[in-house]
């Protein structure tokens, strides 16, 4: 009988949430339906004039991709802490950092990439310039992936609570504001034609840092919720 | 099979609190290789309380858990490996079938080779059930495959919270002899259950908590 290795089991845990995500797909479309609702009933509400849009659309989009990818946290640990899969993984022997890491990775796939995928059809709506639309996708991937990890945390810490979906949002939410300034300053400026190196590197920092320090911080959550 | 290198655990003065109640209060066991030790007591008493102890799922506020001599806590993931826990719950996504769920558990802790699902499946009398998903299963069904989770831990002691629960009389006899076969190859085995298991071939030590 041999171990299995740490990579393997984080790869484990990815296919098989990418599998439970597949056969829940309703679950999956529902963060991108608000997405595109959200997105659609600003300019219906406040003017559909080119220039207008193209001033608030970044904003638009930030604050609406983060609350949908806010709506798909609550559930990334708590099915699996009701059904006693998550007391399995906790006493499996591998690193839970690794693992919970894993299950960071893809919630990001499926909650995270379908939204920068469909954000230049979104965009286009907003008008937003077709130059910018890498900005746009690239800022929203390190956005979305920002916030997959400092959500994990607020999921986690969460776990144990019966209403935990609104002080979800309250720890979440102002960790992550410093992304919405930089990822909106980084669509704004290639609407406008100048470079948004500056605010994209900054995004990377802050992603490369949620992703480094998270897993360490939603181990011992889940282990104070196990209890 | 580990069971090579365990030859015992205790724990001794075990306590525990929630809130203002002491649900343990110096509670000790001890089994070594090939030993069943029965926790039984009123609903309340701590029998769950205590094995989520045991499996370092719950911090005691006193009291220390030793195997082989060795306190539990000095390298948490070596005691992981050294246990399989059947909880209250399952264990199981509903959304999968049978063989994911075990490939997956029994895939985080081990190697699987081919055909042991199936074949620890087909031990417990649930070949046919491979391909379903689990929330299809009913109630014993699903405990018969949370047991084909613990069979396929390869783990030698096996902590088990009311591994009966929902059984019929069939399945409670193949677990039983399950855990016969596990204790004769040198494992041991904690089950809190209201009813005295009937192991064949070896005797349960009890251990009694107070409500």
């Amino acid at each position: 009988m041999s171990r299995t290795s740490f990579s393997a089991a984080a790869i484990l845990v990815f296919r098989r949430d990418l599998l439970l995500a597949q056969r829940h797909w309703g679950q999956v479309a529902q963060p991108l339906v608000f997405f595109l609702m959200v997105t659609t009933l600003f300019p219906l509400a406040l003017s559909p004039e080119l220039a207008e849009l193209r001033r608030i659309g970044p904003g638009i989009l930030w604050v609406a991709a983060l609350l949908a990818s806010l709506l798909g946290l609550e559930l990334l640990f708590r099915s699996d802490h009701v059904d006693g899969t998550l007391e399995q993984m906790l006493l499996a022997g591998q690193p839970l950092s690794l693992l919970a890491l894993a299950k960071g990775v893809a919630h990001w796939t499926t909650c995270g990439l379908p939204l920068v995928l469909l954000s230049p059809f979104v965009a286009t709506g907003l008008g937003v310039p077709f130059g910018a639309m890498a900005t746009v996708m690239l800022s929203l991937a390190l956005g979305t992936g920002i916030l997959s990890a400092l959500g994990a945390i607020g999921s986690a810490l969460t776990l144990g609570l019966r209403r935990g979906s609104l002080l979800l949002g309250l720890l979440v939410l102002p960790l992550a504001m410093p992304a919405l300034i930089f990822g909106a300053r980084a669509v704004d400026l290639a609407i406008h034609g100048d470079s948004p190196r500056g605010p994209l590197l900054l995004l990377t920092a802050m992603l490369v840092l949620a992703v480094t320090l998270a897993p360490p911080a939603i181990a011992a959550a889940l282990r104070i919720s196990a209890e | 099979m580990q069971a090579a290198h365990f030859s015992r655990i205790s724990a001794k003065g075990i306590e525990v609190w929630r809130g203002d109640r002491r649900v343990l209060a110096g509670v000790s066991l001890e089994a070594a290789a090939g030993e069943c030790v029965h926790i039984l007591g009123p609903n309340g008493s701590g029998k769950t309380t205590l094995l989520r102890v045991v499996a370092g799922l719950l911090s005691p506020e006193a009291g220390r858990i030793e195997c082989n001599g060795q306190d539990t806590r000095s390298d948490r993931d070596a005691w992981c490996g050294s246990f399989a826990y059947l909880a209250h719950s399952d264990g199981l996504k509903p959304e999968l079938s049978a063989r994911e769920n075990l490939a997956f558990e029994t895939g985080l802790r081990r190697v699987v080779r081919g055909g042991e699902v199936e074949t620890a499946l087909a031990d417990l009398g649930i070949a046919h059930a491979l391909d379903r998903p689990a929330a299809t299963l009913s109630a014993g069904q699903r405990r018969r495959v949370a047991f084909a989770r613990v069979m396929l831990a390869d783990a030698p002691l096996w902590l088990l919270d009311e591994p009966y629960t929902n059984l019929d009389r069939d399945g409670s006899v193949l677990v039983s002899a399950i855990i016969g076969r596990h204790l004769d190859r040198g494992g041991a085995a904690l089950i809190a259950a209201h009813q005295p298991p009937a192991i064949p071939g070896h005797r349960t030590r009890s251990l009694e908590l107070a409500a």
